[in-house]
């Protein structure tokens, strides 16, 4: 096809069931092969049309983020036109932001405002009727998202963005003028030199990129997971913290096949919390994917809440979970406190220390709330957040920006240290990096280069 | 009286480094052409620096040679230094830059002229452009009445357009090196309706070899192996004759600044707009006050002269000014001007109205080329020239114009930069001003070219064999290179590793996967036995595709994008105003500017993305109700 290959979340953010993140364009299987796993191992290349295909998507080191259905539409049958993959995944907005991640990073691009239904009617999907429609949507998203970017972009990170660029754009203009002015007496550029400001770059960057699972918080709320053997009363206590009845809860262990996403305002600190899959050993093939998926929600959490039944005994595995997760994130909710006053456990010390932070509860009566309240919000250090503020990166364009300026700066800092590597192929590198920040900011000029060059140099017969 | 004086298909108005490329273009390509010059005895003269070359230039240079054009045969003749810029940078910035003598340079350029078929040559000053009701040309009418039909008329006219010579508190009208100026031409080309603007350049002073003490400089020769500019030529000549490099001091800054209040530049007698890349001495003390010093360059403007130019000291201060400033310089203390630096303000065509092909948007038949179009430099000059003479054949033919493209060569970017930017001073193409850099060598010229110039008629037989076989012998090469698996135990590869301290084999590789290792090289192959019976340029193009190949891929991949968007198209007479999703100053910008693709459009300053995203769908809308009607 003609253009190059996009995805977006084309569903409403938000809670809901399902929810699908749509790859379009030339590479799209590729990109989708890439993060997708089928469960059959065969890759979408190899299906036809029209195709729907059971699997997983993966992170970068092959682990399972979520199930998903991928349906794969060939062109020139599909919306756009073009090739395209839709992966079905479960709602809620920090599944379907992973899974566009991971496909930005697959070498899919962000599709702009109204972009799906360009390419529909350049590619003739789309009725002749709707064009100025199209039209319309791209100009007012358009502004839309200027302003909301403006919006994103207000205080200090617009400030040192700009600031990283005009350090690229110096030093390109160094390395350019080295190159089209071979013969001035003007010492342009050092390559010790350029090699400290790369790094310096390098770390700054890499350290606003590392802000942006704050900056996440911030935007998506503390990810607090709920987890426990079946039926030890998960949702009863996700239900009690946000007063409805989102979840199912039953009498019948293993009723929360799947996770369940609310988003809760703690007080001014926003939460999700996460009910999953009771864990335990079951030969039912849903809830085993659900008790896969809880093990998995683990590492992506910033808090987790291990619930304990008072009136069971603490097994080997509650403790071998529990280890697996930092003590700087762990609560263990011991439920049920309504029916015993303690629990049987401790046998050896390192128990203890994994049951250090524990706190009684209880879903029935209320006992222990205003205290799990207190911790978490301790624990998520909410003071933090508000002192950073102006400096997080919370937005997936923009952070998969950072990440290629990034790259390019890295890969300019490698050619920088092998001697003998052209200056040239440098400026490559330079100009890449510049122009991915200026995605962000919005300017990407190539004759703000030249403007340096002749402003900062005598130059010239 | 006026009368008709002769019918030609193309008039080229300009003997400079435009006007020689377009008038031997369009007669070479078999069109009766008349070329008009000032004066007979300037033709091909460099009336600023005595050198041609030098990055993006010298690029420039071989990519005219590889379409069949003069310059880089003239050079080779008639250089007396040549010098590879850049050696310790990578292959895309290295370039050649050779000294000129001047008046040779001159002389086989006219004699080329003259020799030409097809090709009159007439002294005339050209006073009128005739177009007709119908907005095509119709030819020219020279200052004694004499009236030149044409299909095409080619404006080279540089800095001659009401030119007017600068020097202090002295001012007159006149062209450079003490020529006419054209001074109303101007006015029919405005009647015409064609909108004018005013440059500013200047030149330094030319003083008396006699009268320096070239000891006190630096010396600084030429390459002793030269490369040839023509990919004609294997071997240049070999003569190597010095320039010389001293420094201005605080004596000299201290002079210019005693007198700033006389530089016509502040007083504001210079009203065009100057470059910036080529600042006046006085420009420079004043910007730049904390430099201690200036390089100033002086060069021999040719064998048979004491005449030498002396590079970085061009002023427009009143010329006892000048002779003071000189004299503070090592070397030049006790020095005699023969000429004194000068401005020079002129008229140029304000680019923007060019069509691709450098035929006037509005005016049919009416190409402009060189420093008429607000560039500088005698190669950015016969670039422009060339095309336009190719083009305004090509136009009589009933052709297709010949465009380069940004990705093809230097001269796509230069012609584009001017007609879809535009320019705000006089334009110097700068290898940064190219997105792909890397594909565009100059040593590759004549591989990314010379197909376009043979299909043009302007690259003759015997050099479009020399091309095929230099392309043959690299794909030959290059398989075989991919072919030969070379294994750990070979003696001969075990001796060039450790001569060139790489890192032993620990499995059979090819040498291709070899010579990709940076401190490996051709010739280290040819040392050890590796190598194969090739020429030093085919081997230089198989070494650079292997150690380049990764970012060369990444270069082409961006073309490709970028080419998509040069592909669509966009219909003559669409009116932009009418597409309301487009922003009003982009609406604005693109009906003045009227880009023929869509890549052409998005390269418009103050035109977004998002503008371009309607665009596109306003033009498929467009397509479709065409067709629709077309069927009804």
């Amino acid at each position: 096809m003609h253009e190059d290959t996009v995805a977006a979340i084309i569903t409403r953010l938000g809670p809901s069931g399902v929810g699908i993140v749509r790859i379009s364009g030339a590479e799209a299987i590729i990109v989708a092969d890439r993060l997708f796993a089928a469960k059959n191992k065969q890759p979408l290349s190899g299906r036809p049309g029209y195709s729907i295909t059971y699997g997983y998507v993966k992170d970068r080191n092959g682990n399972r983020i979520d199930e998903a259905l991928a349906m794969l539409m060939r062109a020139p049958h599909s919306f756009t036109g073009e090739d395209v993959v839709e992966l079905q995944c479960h709602g809620g907005s920090v599944v379907l932001r992973t899974v566009l991640e991971r496909a930005l990073q697959e070498g899919a691009r962000m599709a702009e405002a109204g972009e799906f239904s360009r390419r529909a009617f350049l590619n003739g999907r789309i009725d002749l009727s709707q064009a100025e429609a199209i039209m319309d949507i791209i100009s007012a998203k358009t502004e839309l998202a200027l302003s909301t970017a403006a919006e994103n972009l207000a205080g200090d990170l617009k400030v040192t963005i700009c600031a990283w660029r005009e350090k690229i754009l110096e030093l390109t203009a160094l390395l350019e003028a080295e190159l089209d002015f071979p013969e001035e007496d003007i010492e342009f550029i050092d390559r010790a030199n350029l090699s400290a400001s790369l790094e310096e770059l390098i770390i700054q960057i890499q350290k606003m990129l590392d802000s942006y699972r704050s900056g996440r918080i911030i935007r998506e709320g503390i990810k607090t997971v709920l987890i426990g053997r079946p039926n030890v009363g998960k949702s009863s206590i996700l239900n009690m913290i946000l007063n409805s009845e989102r979840a199912i809860v039953t009498e019948i262990p293993g009723t929360t096949r799947d996770t369940i996403e609310e988003s809760y305002d703690l007080d001014g600190i926003p939460l999700v919390l996460i009910d999953t899959a009771g864990l335990r050993q079951t030969n039912d093939k849903a809830e085993q994917i659900g008790v896969e998926r809880t093990r998995a929600e683990i590492p992506k959490a910033d808090l987790v809440l291990y619930v304990l039944d008072i009136t069971e005994e603490i097994t080997s595995e509650d403790i071998e979970i529990m280890k697996q997760i930092p003590p700087e994130k762990l609560i263990v909710l011991i439920n049920k406190h309504d029916l015993r006053e303690e629990i049987a456990y401790a046998r050896e010390a390192s128990e203890a220390e994994t049951l250090k932070n524990r706190l009684y509860f209880s879903a029935k009566t209320g006992t222990g709330l205003a205290e799990l309240k207190e911790r978490i919000r301790e624990m998520s250090g909410s003071e933090r957040f508000a002192e950073n503020e102006g400096q997080l990166l919370t937005n997936v364009r923009h952070k998969e920006a950072m990440s290629r300026a990034l790259e390019a700066l890295k890969n300019a800092a490698g050619a920088n240290r092998r001697s003998g590597e052209a200056l040239e192929l440098l400026s490559i590198d330079m100009r890449q990096a510049w122009t991915a920040l200026g995605e962000i900011t919005g300017e990407t000029l190539e004759e703000e280069i030249i403007d340096q060059i002749f402003a900062r140099f005598c130059i010239g017969k | 009286m006026a009368y008709t004086a002769g019918k030609y298909d193309c008039i080229v108005v300009g003997t400079g480094h435009a006007g020689c490329e377009a008038a031997l273009a369009a007669a070479r390509m078999g069109q009766k052409t008349l070329v008009c010059t000032l004066n007979m005895d300037n033709i091909g003269l460099m009336p600023c620096n005595p050198s041609l070359g030098g990055p993006a230039k010298g690029q420039l240079v071989r990519e005219i040679d590889a379409l069949g054009g003069e310059m880089g045969l003239n050079i080779d003749a008639t250089h007396i230094q040549m010098r590879m810029l850049n050696t310790g940078k990578g292959p895309a910035v290295q370039a050649s830059r050779a000294q000129a003598d001047k008046m040779r340079y001159q002389q086989r350029m006219t004699a080329v002229l003259q020799n030409q078929q097809n090709l009159d040559l007439k002294q005339v000053l050209v006073e009128k452009l005739l177009v007709g009701d119908n907005k095509k040309v119709r030819g020219i009418e020279t200052e004694t009445g004499a009236r030149f039909e044409a299909q095409c008329v080619i404006l080279c006219t540089g800095t001659y357009l009401r030119g007017k010579i600068i020097i202090g508190e002295t001012n007159y009208a006149g062209g450079p090196n003490g020529q006419r100026a054209a001074m109303h031409l101007t006015q029919s080309l405005n009647d015409s309706g064609i909108a004018t603007g005013r440059f500013k350049t200047g030149t330094p002073a030319r003083i008396d070899r006699r009268s320096v003490d070239l000891e006190k400089t630096q010396i600084l020769p030429g390459d002793d192996e030269p490369q040839a500019f023509s990919f004609m030529n294997d071997r240049p000549r070999r003569i190597n004759s010095p320039c010389y490099l001293t420094y201005t001091n605080q004596d000299t800054h201290q002079t210019i600044r005693d007198n700033i209040h006389r530089s016509p530049l502040f007083t504001g007698k210079i009203e065009g707009t100057g470059p910036r890349y080529c600042p006046s001495i006085e420009d420079k003390v004043v910007r730049f006050a904390d430099r201690e010093r200036h390089q100033i360059f002086i060069e021999p403007e040719g064998l048979d002269t004491q005449e030498l130019y002396v590079q970085g000291m061009s002023s427009s201060l009143p010329e006892e000014v000048q002779l003071e400033f000189l004299r503070t310089v090592k070397g030049l203390e006790h020095v005699e001007v023969m000429r004194t630096g000068y401005a020079i303000e002129y008229d140029y065509v304000v680019p923007t109205q060019l069509k691709l092909s450098l035929e006037h948007k509005d005016i049919e038949g009416l190409f402009c080329a060189g420093q008429i179009n607000g560039s500088s430099g005698y190669e950015e000059a016969a670039a422009q020239g060339l095309l336009a003479g190719i083009n305004a054949a090509r136009k009589i033919q009933n052709k297709e114009p010949l465009m380069i493209k940004r990705s093809e060569g230097y001269i796509g970017v230069l012609i584009d930069d001017l007609v879809t930017k535009g320019t705000n001073e006089p334009y110097r193409l700068m290898t940064s001003r190219a997105e792909y850099r890397l594909l565009l060598r100059q040593d590759n010229a004549d591989l990314r070219l010379t197909e376009k110039g043979y299909a043009v008629g302007l690259v003759t037989a015997e050099r479009y064999q020399k091309y095929l076989a230099k392309k043959q012998a690299i794909d030959i090469e290059l398989e075989r290179l991919n072919k030969t698996q070379v294994s750990p135990g070979d003696q001969d590869l075990c001796a060039m590793l450790e001569q060139t301290a790489s890192t032993p084999l620990s499995r059979s590789i090819s040498l291709y996967e070899l010579l990709r290792r940076p401190e490996l090289s051709y010739k280290d192959l040819s040392a050890h036995g590796f190598g194969a019976e090739v020429n030093a340029e085919v081997a230089a193009q198989v070494e650079i595709h292997i150690k380049y190949e990764g970012y060369i891929e990444k270069q082409l991949q961006q073309v490709e994008r970028f080419e998509r968007m040069e592909r669509k198209l966009i219909p003559e007479g669409i009116d932009f105003m009418q597409i309301k999703g487009i922003s009003t100053e982009a609406r604005q910008k693109l009906n003045k500017l009227r880009p023929v693709s869509v890549g052409q459009a998005s390269r418009v300053s103050g035109v977004s993305p998002a503008d371009i995203g309607v665009l596109l769908v306003f033009l498929e809308q467009q397509k479709r109700t065409g067709a629709k009607n077309g069927q009804a």
